[in-house]
């Protein structure tokens, strides 16, 4: 297997370690646990797999593989589902959701993360909640705010409700990054005579920069990627791609089986960009859960 | 030095006004100006979740028709929707329990560092990424009766006519499998880092074989972190609603209770209806995440010695 | 611009004092120093020294008091706004600016023009003899190059005061040996008023001008080194101050301005601190150097017998007890080993009497000596 070593500027962390091979005999333990991991991933290349090929597929039933190969189910696609609308609207629900998700966490995160003051655990519990509660419970109640106030159906809405999990998000990503910045940088940058702007927009600024960089990705791959969410909240033209596909998805019959897979394939090459280049700011378990990475790793 | 010297009028622009004292107690037990920082957090809270969270609550309470409590009757007493929640229930946990008890011994091999390691962990972040949507159309192709897995299966003899793994029960359980597993494992790998590894090498030099170590020292530390991704995975395998429309049967067994939720809601337009679906539906996952996180609270929870 | 005006004649604290919550971390400090002081706060762990010195930041808040410069009320300005300059424990250095960029930070905060930035950065990286490292990140750089930054950045906006937090804690014993001479060289050239806070007692008394001894918040003792070495107020400052021994004892009797004590059948002479009537609970310290080794049988003596013995170079430090089963501290240059018999002696004029009740707090009734031994010195911190 080769290795995807190369340090990144942005932080990811060099795994390769001058170490002797390890011996090729291995206990039957061990080949199980390999064959396991070896099984997951055939049928993960399956099921990503035949999704690719059927959406460069001519016609394909009951064979190995399709009779011919075109790509006229992208142009297709493109055009029966309005694709461009659509990834416009992505992008705009996601860069808003992080633009506002960053502007409202990272504050909060630091006075979480620095701060002691009567009732911070329940603060920090009812930040938790929303991303301990599955996305449709508070989802339908949330959607039925949103429509009282004629703001669901729309980009607003969907842009509030996606929110919701992302603010939790940015402030538990957030907030050992902060922690690990002495306090005592802050304290002396104000015995040099900084203001408590200047302390902020020259030193803590540009100390978390990564910080922030690398929450803002992840809660981009997760609003570009959120189902539940923005399928309750949009309207025709508020849409996501991953809401479309699932409407493109749940009307199949209508349209070829293959233009829906190129669709996918759009989504998820949009996603695999995302990943790229997220995976050079963050670790890949940053992606699932604030977990607290060695830093030295 | 005498303290009671006349003093020069203090500066203009130091100001200690009679308020600076109690400032100064409040100061004392945290609360200062800079918690003002926090409060677009709390006002984005309390707007966008717990208002619309205690609004659906009481919504629920105030059904199109009948007494307060009529729309969760109505709930219980429909078997075919109460059915719902121990179809959720049933594909939720044993697929959560799967996802962690087959992380803990992969990761547990996966701990130290080898070549490739990070590929490994990468590609494992691709179905997460990919989300349900997006496996639930792979998984209609691939396991499909004409799919590449029954034609396998069907190539190696080991079955005559395709085997059916979609549009029911396993469809949806896969789907959780593959998004869910990936997930685990990497917080169990993440856990299991985080456990310093000279513990094990101390109990190896007091005479522990591989399975003590691994029973006496490491799962025990491992435990708390296990509960979590237990709460995690089964939070995202609970909320199961994109793939048991699409590779499940959402009219018979994969009738899972957002997709009650929704029918209420959107295809019934009774929100006070769909909001005491929703607010069960959270009951029971608080339910299913206290009992776990209580259990937690019996291990031991403090550091575990590594990095991280 | 600059609030800090670098001539002023003193600074002093009137009752400075900080609570958390119900606890006194400082109480009630007074103090003065004069411009171009190096002043040691000194005491263990908890003491209130580093609190004292983050209320002189302005870091923190006072519960009460106040800080004068001359005639300028100072402890209601902001830190940034008394022009006072700190070097922390742990650098505290900028991770994301080169050493120059870190040392011209407060003279940009400052607004000053370009050119005099340029020259007093480098006029001070010169000074702490970091000029091949200016452009590195602090990253880079050893731990004590990294104190060299931080001795820098503070003193280059060259301040009415400069205040430092341990700052060679961090530093193994070689390294910190030199930046200790480091340190002095740099106060004796500029001249800065500086509070310097350690727990290292010699450290303290090789730097500072004055020491200030606190214990649990209080001010045990305020005095130039050579007092705080030869006669220490009360027995927590001798303990402090290297009086390893320190015997729980009681007076016998008072004449001639020396007092006899004795304990467990061990009877010695001393100079008695502060006032001290016969009858009275008392603790006799002396140092470890100034206890006499002679071979058994010599006269005048106690005899005593090696138990334990560290080589320290030129000396020996041992410990020894006598038959009465006290335990001595002794440090000599004689080669004794374990099981050795000697006979110590201790001249009267070494031998510190204290006042067993010296403890600010109501100590227990003195009435059997032996118990004292319980909150006997220890090695608090």
């Amino acid at each position: 297997m080769s290795t995807v070593t190369e340090v990144h500027p942005g932080g990811a962390t060099d795994t390769r370690e001058a170490r002797p091979r390890r011996r090729l005999v291995a206990r039957p333990a061990a080949w199980l646990v390999w064959g396991v991991v070896v099984f997951f991933f055939l049928n993960l290349l399956g099921v990503v797999g035949s999704v690719l090929v059927s959406s460069f597929g001519q016609r394909w039933f009951d064979t190995w593989l399709p009779d011919g190969f075109t790509s006229k189910w992208y142009g297709e696609a493109w055009n029966e589902f309005a694709l461009f609308d659509v990834i416009v609207v992505t992008l705009q629900v996601s860069l808003l959701v992080v633009a506002l998700s960053l502007l409202v966490g990272v504050p909060a995160a630091y006075v979480l993360a620095r701060r002691n003051f009567p009732g911070k655990r329940l603060a920090y519990l009812v930040f938790l909640l929303p991303i301990l509660m599955p996305p449709i419970t508070y989802g339908i109640p949330l959607a039925t705010v949103l429509y009282k106030f004629g703001l669901a159906g729309h980009l607003s809405g969907v842009v509030l409700a996606n929110l919701v999990p992302s603010v939790p998000f940015v402030i538990l990503t957030m907030t050992p990054f902060i922690e690990q910045i002495d306090p005592r940088i802050e304290s002396a940058a104000r015995m040099c005579g900084a203001g408590l702007r200047s302390v902020f927009l020259r030193v803590l600024a540009p100390l978390l920069l990564p910080g922030m960089l690398a929450s803002a990705i992840l809660v981009l791959v997760r609003t570009v990627g959120m189902f539940e969410l923005t399928f309750l909240t949009a309207g025709p033209d508020s849409q996501t791609l991953v809401v479309a596909l699932y409407y493109s998805m749940s009307a199949a019959g209508i349209r070829a089986q293959q233009s829906v897979d190129a669709m996918a394939i759009i989504y998820t090459t949009m996603m695999l960009v995302l990943l790229v280049i997220s995976l050079r700011y963050v670790n890949p378990t940053q992606l699932v859960a604030r977990v607290k990475e060695d830093p030295d790793a | 030095m005498s303290t009671t010297a006349t003093r020069p009028a203090r500066p203009a622009g130091a100001p200690q006004s009679p308020r600076a004292h109690w400032r100064h107690r409040l100061a004392e037990r945290g609360v200062d100006q800079q918690l003002w920082l926090l409060a677009p957090a709390v006002l984005f809270v309390v707007l966008l979740f717990l208002y619309p969270f205690f609004y659906g609550l009481g919504l629920s309470f105030q059904p199109t028709e009948g007494g307060p409590l009529s729309d969760y009757a109505r709930f219980f007493g429909d078997a075919y929707q109460r059915d719902t929640m121990w179809i959720t229930l049933g594909i939720a946990l044993p697929a959560a329990l799967l996802n962690v008890l087959a992380a803990v011994p992969i990761a547990y091999r996966m701990r130290g560092r080898f070549r490739g390691k990070r590929l490994v962990t990468i590609l494992l972040v691709v179905p997460i990424t990919l989300g349900t949507v997006l496996t639930a159309q792979g998984l209609l192709n691939f396991l499909g009766p004409t799919g590449w897995f029954n034609r396998i299966l069907m190539a190696l003899h080991l079955t005559d006519e395709p085997v059916r793994l979609v549009h029911n029960y396993w469809g949806v359980f896969f789907s959780l499998i593959i998004t869910g597993f990936p997930f685990a494992f990497l917080l169990v790998l993440s856990y299991l880092t985080g456990i310093d590894p000279t513990l094990e090498r101390a109990a190896a030099t007091l005479g522990a074989g591989w399975w003590q170590r691994f029973r006496m020292v490491t799962l025990p530390l491992l435990m708390p972190g296990l509960a979590t991704t237990f709460c995690l995975t089964f939070v995202l395998a609970f909320s199961v609603f994109p793939s048991a429309v699409l590779v499940g049967n959402p009219a018979g067994e994969t009738r899972v209770i957002s997709i009650a939720a929704y029918q209420a809601a959107y295809e019934q337009y009774d929100y006070p209806y769909a909001s005491a679906i929703a607010m069960v539906m959270g009951l029971i996952e608080l339910v299913v995440i206290s009992v776990v996180l209580l259990a937690r609270t019996r291990f031991y929870t403090g550091s575990t010695g590594g990095k991280g | 611009m600059s609030p800090a005006t670098s001539g002023f004649s003193e600074l002093r604290l009137d009752g400075v004092s900080r609570r958390f919550g119900s606890q006194d971390a400082l109480s009630d400090l007074d103090l003065t120093i004069r411009a171009g002081e190096f002043i040691a706060l000194l005491g263990p762990s908890g003491c209130g020294k580093s609190t004292a010195l983050n209320c002189l930041a302005g870091l923190l808040p006072l519960t009460a008091g106040s800080i004068w410069q001359d005639e300028r009320r100072v402890d209601t300005l902001p830190p940034e706004r008394r022009g006072f300059g700190m070097v922390f424990q742990s650098y505290a250095l900028f991770p994301h600016m080169s050493v120059r960029a870190n040392v011209a930070f407060g003279l940009r905060m400052r607004r000053l023009p370009k050119d005099e930035i340029r020259r007093r950065t480098a006029e001070a990286i010169r000074l702490v003899r970091l000029e091949e490292h200016a452009d590195k990140l602090p990253g880079q750089l050893s731990g004590g190059q990294q104190q060299r930054v931080a001795i820098a950045r503070a003193v280059v906006l060259e301040p009415s005061l400069v205040l430092m937090d341990e700052p060679l804690s961090n530093l193994d014993a070689k390294l910190r040996l030199e930046m200790r001479t480091e340190i002095r060289r740099l106060h004796q050239s500029l001249g800065l008023t500086t509070v310097y806070v350690t727990h290292d007692q010699e450290e303290a008394l090789s730097l500072a001008d004055r020491l200030v001894v606190l214990r649990g918040g209080r001010v045990q003792q305020i005095g130039s080194p050579q007092e705080l070495h030869t006669r220490p107020g009360n027995w927590h400052v001798a303990d402090f101050m290297g009086y390893r021994n320190l015997w729980p004892m009681r007076a016998r009797s008072v004449e001639d301005g020396l007092v006899t004590v004795e304990a467990d059948g061990l009877r010695l002479v001393g100079d008695p601190v502060g006032r001290i009537a016969p009858g009275d609970a008392v603790i006799a310290g002396v140092r470890p150097e100034d206890v006499r080794v002679d071979a058994p049988g010599a006269p005048n003596g106690v005899p005593a017998e090696i138990e334990v013995v560290e080589y320290q170079g030129r000396e020996l430090a041992a410990e020894a007890r006598t038959a009465s089963g006290v335990q001595v501290h002794v440090r000599t240059e004689q080669r004794v080993a374990p099981g050795d018999r000697v006979t110590l002696s201790v001249t009267p004029q070494r031998l510190l009497v204290f006042p067993a009740d010296a403890d600010e707090q109501p100590a227990a009734a003195p009435g059997d000596p032996v118990d004292a031994v319980v909150e006997e010195p220890g090695l608090v911190g």
